[in-house]
């Protein structure tokens, strides 16, 4: 056995630590992307001059919405979501 | 080709023959020798390969193992401090299985200081998970660097070897060495084929954490690879030996053994005074016997049992000391014996300290003690 | 630089880092840069706990661990390994925080700046050894209430300042080192295009605060990298071809302002009675 293995390799997805979702309010985006740059995760996509978040990796640690010059992203209770599918990954 | 080379020499000159690629080292005495003909080679057209003039021996295997993982034949050389200095990195190099070659010119550690020779730096680290071969001679020398590379980039070995060599007795002696041909060593050994190397079409972790669920399989395949390079060991020995007419004994060769009474166990270049002592010895008609180590790991415990199993009484020469203990072959050779329905009597002496010349007449006396011991049977 | 002209394609991704994490953005905007032909040297810190702990292995370049000390020294070897091998194109990052850079990691990074190998040293600068719970380093500032420099009773937290590495980097005379801050993007990026390009070693010292470590919530991270620079306790300097630059603070805060939102600096603020 050599200690040599492949990556990338994620047996367990991280946005199960995450207390606080941010919520995207689209109208108010101008798909500027600050928040895909400044994301420590890289979970904001980028597609068409519009953004999303893959909440997989999300931790929820909340820069994207300190960070959004619009205010178009809200930090928002994780435990709000509870059962309406999306909520915290295995 | 013939011609007087001392073990630096020899060695310097086996690097080159094995067309190493990239070789990082730190000068340090007896060593110095090695990495200024390599230099010299490369700067002569004789070798092609990188030179990394590290700052530090840590920094020399590290550089190592960093060109080793993209996938280069490497080379590096040390002794006493500066082996004491990468100990981090010798446990980094085995558990990664990248197979370095590395060169060690034995000389004693301070303090106080020292510049001679003595065992203590490599039996220091057998622990590290390096192979350790001990060279009696600047032509085993030569052919052991040879055989080490063969050794350490076996599929099932990947372990890195050090080649131990005695300061200045044979570092700086110099003998009638036997040159190989390229083109014979080149058949011998064929160019280094990493099954695992840096390649971002193929992105992998080298060296990544684990857990306890995990770490204990990966240290056992290291102790799996240990005993694999047993056979190894033996193997290159006698194909090398088919080809260029040279054999070591693989891991152990003894000499004289046959109904010998008392058995003298040595490592390194004081085998060559030892034999002498033993052919004198038989002449006036003592049954004494040599066994010399070659390899202290993996170590030839199996061939210990066999060569020495008859004996009365083994004397063990150590060039080191477990302080606390003794010297650390006299106790792996006990415990070798361990087992056996009729045990040989086994006496240890350290000798040889620090470059303390080790005369005939020390032999003899060490033969004439054993002797004259009655062997308590157990 | 505009941001649409970053790679889309991320090179580290669910990695273990904490939440708000600095050094994991430092690294990811790092790569983005570099590109795939990347192979990442890196060190027992923060960063290889996180992304190279089996089962969880972030990075989707390779990526090579190495002990403590030696960061720099197995870049060169795998430098030259990859020249010897003909595959130059791969680049060769390493990475260390400022233990593994300032204070352990020195010797060999002196040892390849000054061979000259072609090469990108980024430390990441969080300011203490925080992957073992935040024990002062020789890059920690004055000041600073640290693991191992606690306030107490005629104790005032870090009492020296805090090592000038980027000096010490350029006395090599390479081709190009730069501090930066992940509070500075586009110079930050700026910077390591630079560093790509150079002929010879590039040092980059980037500022990558710390949650936990610093003690302040996790949103801040990239308000406080860009605070420190403001308030002056970071410069945004660049060493290239024997010259300094240093960029002009547009908009200069008070360092109280800094230090009232991280615990590290509260007992400085207790003491100036809240006027910095």
């Amino acid at each position: 056995m050599i200690p040599v293995l492949p990556t990338p390799h994620l047996s367990s997805r991280t946005g199960a630590w995450r207390m606080l979702r941010p919520v995207l309010e689209a109208e108010k985006c101008n798909g500027c992307l600050v928040c895909w740059l400044f994301c420590p995760e890289g979970s904001i996509r980028r597609e068409n001059g519009s953004v999303s978040i893959d909440l997989d990796y999300c931790k929820g640690c909340g820069i994207c919405a300190r960070e959004c010059p619009r205010r178009a992203l809200r930090m928002v209770e994780e435990a709000s979501f509870m059962g309406e599918g999306g909520g915290k990954l295995a | 080709m013939r011609d007087y080379r001392n073990a630096n020499e020899a060695v310097a000159l086996a690097v080159r023959l094995a067309r190493v690629e990239v070789v990082a080292a730190y000068p340090i005495t007896p060593q110095t020798a090695i990495v200024e003909e390599i230099a010299g080679q490369i700067a002569r057209g004789e070798l092609d390969a990188e030179y990394i003039r590290v700052e530090s021996e840590h920094s020399a295997l590290a550089a190592c193992y960093g060109a080793a993982v993209a996938g280069a034949r490497v080379f590096t050389a040390t002794s006493s401090q500066g082996l004491a200095y990468m100990y981090e990195m010798l446990h980094y190099a085995s558990g990664s299985r990248v197979p370095v070659v590395m060169a060690v010119v034995n000389r004693g550690l301070a303090a106080p200081w020292t510049i001679w020779t003595d065992h203590q730096d490599s039996v220091s680290c057998r622990d590290t998970g390096w192979i350790q071969l001990y060279v009696e001679t600047a032509q085993e020398a030569l052919d052991t660097a040879l055989q080490a590379y063969r050794i350490a980039e076996h599929g099932e070995v990947l372990t890195p070897v050090m080649v131990c060599l005695d300061g200045f007795v044979l570092s700086h002696t110099e003998e009638v060495v036997e040159i190989p041909r390229q083109e014979e060593v080149d058949s011998f050994l064929p160019p280094y084929r990493p099954a695992y190397y840096v390649d971002p079409e193929r992105p992998a972790v080298f060296a990544p954490g684990m857990g306890p669920d995990l770490y204990p399989s990966y240290k056992r395949s290291q102790q799996l690879a240990m005993e694999k390079a047993r056979e190894v060991i033996k193997a290159v020995d006698e194909e090398f030996g088919a080809l260029f007419g040279r054999r070591y004994g693989g891991l152990a060769e003894p000499y004289r053994c046959e109904g010998a009474k008392a058995v003298l166990v040595t490592l390194g270049s004081v085998t060559s005074t030892a034999r002498e002592v033993v052919d004198r010895l038989r002449q006036q008609g003592h049954a004494v016997g040599l066994l010399r180590l070659r390899a202290l790991r993996p170590f030839p415990a199996q061939e210990i049992r066999e060569i020495l199993g008859g004996a009365e009484v083994v004397a063990v020469l150590d060039r080191n000391c477990s302080f606390g203990l003794e010297g650390a072959v006299c106790t792996e050779v006990k415990a070798a014996l361990y087992g056996l329905a009729r045990q040989p009597q086994v006496l240890g002496f350290i000798r040889g300290l620090g470059g303390q010349d080790i005369s005939q007449a020390d032999i003899e006396e060490i033969f004439q003690h054993a002797l004259s011991f009655s062997p308590g049977r157990r | 630089m505009r941001i649409e002209e970053l790679r889309e394609e991320e090179f580290v991704c669910g990695s273990f880092a904490c939440a708000g994490c600095g050094a994991i953005l430092a690294v990811r905007l790092a790569l983005k840069v570099l590109g795939p032909e990347t192979v990442v040297v890196t060190t027992p810190s923060c960063l290889l706990g996180v992304t190279t702990f089996y089962p969880q292995l972030a990075f989707k370049v390779p990526c090579v661990n190495v002990p403590f000390p030696a960061t720099a020294a197995a870049v060169s070897g795998l430098v030259a390994g990859l020249r010897r091998k003909g595959r130059e194109n791969v680049r060769v990052l390493g990475i260390a925080g400022d233990g593994g850079t300032v204070d352990i990691g020195l010797q060999a990074l002196s040892g390849a700046l000054e061979r000259g190998d072609r090469f990108i040293f980024l430390c990441y600068d969080n300011e203490a050894y925080m992957n073992t719970g935040g024990q002062r380093s020789g890059s920690t500032p004055l000041g600073a209430s640290t693991a191992t420099t606690p306030v107490g009773r005629g104790a005032k937290g870090e009492d020296r300042p805090k090592k000038d590495m980027l000096r010490i980097v350029a006395a090599h005379n390479i081709p190009y080192a730069a501090s930066a801050s992940i509070g500075y993007p586009a110079d930050y990026i700026r910077k390591l295009e630079k560093a790509v390009k150079a002929g010879g070693p590039a040092y980059i010292q980037v500022l990558t605060p710390c949650p936990p470590g610093w003690g302040y919530r996790s949103d801040l991270t990239v308000h406080l990298a860009r605070l420190a620079v403001q308030a002056g306790q970071w410069a945004l300097a660049e060493y290239e071809e024997g010259a300094w630059r240093v960029k002009e603070v547009s908009n200069p805060r008070p360092v109280r302002e800094y230090w009232a939102l991280q615990k590290r600096f509260a007992h400085l603020l207790q003491e100036s009675g809240g006027e910095g």
